[in-house]
Formats: C-alpha cells, structure tokens, sequence
C-alpha cells in the first residue's frame, strides 16, 4: 500500500486568459478609435490614458496608439463615454441574430 | 508621488476574457485594488460575483493566491490566513478579505464583527452592489428604499440600507473608508494606504451593477459618479479617528452643493416604481448624512 500524493492537499486553479472563452463574443457593438482625435497620439507622449485605466476587462494597452485586445472585448461601451476628446465610438456589430434587419 | 493613470503600473493582475458581466463595476475595482497591492497579497472571497470572476476549476482569471470560503466565514478565514503567515515566519503579505455587502451586511457581520474586535491584522474590503446580484438580484441589507430586487419585485423594498462603514467604525479600528469604483486613483491610493497600517482595516468599495439596477453597461462610471456628487455616497476615510473627505466629495464639500438625489435615482431602473415620500424620505436621509459628514470632517 502506498502513500497518498499529499503534495496537492486541496483543489488548485491555474491563472490563464479567457477563463470564460472569448468574451469578445459577448459584443453587441465594438469600439472604433479615432487617432486623429486621441490626446495621446496627438501629444504623442504618455498622457490622458483614461480608456486603459477605467477598462473593467483590462483590454486596452497602454501604448501610443492604444490597442484593444478584440478577442476579449466584451464591448461595454466604458472607453467611449469616459474619452474625453470623444475619440472613441461604439459601432454596432453586423450581422448577429439581434438584427431585427438582419 | 500622487498616482495617476500615466505613472500607475502597467502589470494586470486580473486577466482578460473572465466571467463578469460587461461594464462591470467589480471587474475595475478589483482590477485597482490588485494594482494597489502589487500581487503581495492573499485573498480570500465567499459564496459573490468575485467568485465568479475567479473562475472555475481548474482555471482562475487571477493571478494572486486566492481562498474559496463559505458565505460566513470570510474574516475568520482570514484571521486563520494571518495566524499561518505568523506561525510560518512569513512577512509582506497582505490577507485580503473581499466580500459583497451579502456577505458582509448580512451573512459574515458576525464573523467580520468579531475579528475587528480582536484587531486582526488584515484588510477587509466590502464591494457594495446593494443587492444578491449574482443569485438573482435578491434585497439585501444594504439595497436602498424603493428599489425593486428579486424579492421586493412590486412595490420595491420599504427600508432604508444600513450604514456598514459606520458599524466598521464603531468597532475603533484604525482605518475605515470609503471609495468607489468610478474614482480608481481614490481607491487606488486608500487601499495603498490601508496596507502599511497594522490590525483590522476596513474599506467600503461602491461598485454600480448595471444588469441588477437596470442601467445601460456603458453608464457603470457615469452613475457612480451620479452617486458621489448626489451625496448617496461620500468618499471619506477616517484614520485613527480622523475624520477626512476625499476626492470628489472633499471637492463638493468646499464648493458647497450636492445634486438632487432624484437625478441619481431617475437613472435607474430599479427606482420605476418609487413614490414621492420615499423620494423625500431618501433625500432627507442623504442631507443628514452629509451634514454630519460636513461637520466631523477635519479638511472642509
């Protein structure tokens, strides 16, 4: 009779991106930046960097230009109400079965 | 050095694509309250929507040691956390015990209570979402007067919520705050704070739910600035017994006007169905509240 493996004494996760799949996949609409109007790549040095800090999901990057991870977007609409040049904006993803045009 | 978002750290401690819901008011809460602790830190979270976005077995969104405890538990697990770390020699870790206002208003008060009493030392943070959000937006302790929840569907609930941050003070531990998630630097710096102070800490995160209060995902940090500048919430910390306000509200204080509270409540589709005299009755409940605020606070 052996020991028990007692290396392991409770149930232990793994931290890994997309625990829930692809939340982008979650999106009515998708954010479309504008870089002609984002102060950051106007000043082109790190300033302003609002989308990234109030992000829930983490998905914006913090570089010059920004970059939204489109995978993981789960498309909430919080980047382009808190920008305060408005060079964000939602546009509505075509194509899903919501449409009532469709 | 004052944070901002151009000198806070890039490293994420909280992963993309988890489970919250989009324009969660958790998720960036959380998001900053991990930056703050720099990944020195154990967590331990009850039966929430945090349990949520940690994920399921065998994978977590999180990248920091994290505890599964039942409902009630969540402060003793954390004082028996400190008791390891002690016996173990282990030090620069943070015990963090992160509950919803379910799980602290209600169910894990006692527990929470106790260990407060015994000046354990460990951050305690309550993420208030006014409601069981994740179960089925049940009423609370802390949901507000005339709020429709999943069981006060008609006529919405017919008390007012409880003071959490005042019970927390009243135990005279030497830091309580609150913060919201609309205001991550406030938060940010409370919890920086929090950490370097020895025994019980307690900090009271307001976190705006939109699918529970019925508001569109793209207002989260819009109504949870509402709630600041309507004086239905008010930042503030009080540390070794004094009394100070922070951020939007300390600002408030020295310009000297709160909004209508019915602009905060006419935002919400949980408020359809609330009368008049619950109107005037919650104003009137904000209006007592900030002038003892007012008159306590040392910076005003």
């Amino acid at each position: 009779m052996g020991t028990r493996d007692c290396r392991h004494i409770c149930g232990e996760s793994s931290p890994a991106v997309g625990e829930a799949g692809k939340t982008g996949e979650w999106r009515d609409s998708f954010p479309v930046i504008d870089p002609e109007k984002c102060l950051l790549v106007r000043q082109n040095k790190p300033s302003c960097f609002l989308c990234w800090l109030y992000c829930p999901d983490a998905v914006i990057s913090k570089t010059i230009p920004i970059q939204i991870n489109m995978e993981y977007c789960k498309g909430c609409g919080i980047c382009a109400q808190i920008c305060p040049a408005h060079a964000i904006t939602m546009v509505r993803e075509e194509g899903l079965c919501l449409d009532e045009t469709g | 050095m004052k944070i901002n978002a151009v000198n806070m750290t890039e490293k994420e401690y909280l992963l993309p694509g988890n489970r919250t819901c989009p324009g969660c008011a958790l998720s960036l809460a959380y998001r900053h309250i991990l930056k703050a602790l720099e990944g020195q830190v154990i967590v331990t979270v009850p039966a929430s929507c945090l349990t949520v976005l940690h994920g399921m077995y065998p994978v977590t969104s999180v990248t920091v040691p994290c505890v599964n405890t039942p409902f009630a538990t969540t402060a003793a697990s954390a004082t028996g956390l400190v008791a390891g770390l002690k016996v173990l020699g282990k030090e620069g870790l943070t015990v963090l015990a992160i509950a919803g206002d379910g799980g602290t208003h209600d169910i894990g008060i006692q527990a929470l209570s106790a260990a407060a009493e015994r000046q354990t030392d460990f951050l305690y943070i309550c993420y208030d979402n006014e409601g069981y959000m994740n179960t089925g937006n049940q009423r609370s302790g802390s949901t507000p007067l005339g709020a429709i929840s999943g069981t006060t569907p008609i006529l919405g609930k017919q008390q007012n919520q409880k003071d959490i941050t005042a019970i927390m003070e009243a135990h005279g531990i030497p830091y309580v705050a609150t913060a919201n998630a609309s205001y991550p630097l406030d938060l940010y710096e409370k919890v920086r704070k929090a950490r370097t102070i020895r025994g019980t800490k307690f900090i009271h995160v307001f976190v705006p739910c939109s699918p529970g209060w019925g508001f569109p995902f793209s207002d989260t940090i819009k109504i949870g600035k509402l709630a600041v500048e309507t004086g239905w919430v008010i930042l503030y910390e009080v540390e070794d017994g004094v009394f100070r306000l922070t951020a939007a509200s300390e600002s408030i204080a020295k310009r000297g006007s709160l909004r209508p509270l019915r602009e905060y409540l006419m935002e919400q589709g949980r408020f359809k169905n609330i009368t008049e005299e619950q109107i005037n009755e919650l104003q009137g409940w904000v209006n007592t509240r900030w002038k003892r605020c007012l008159d306590r606070a040392v910076n005003n």
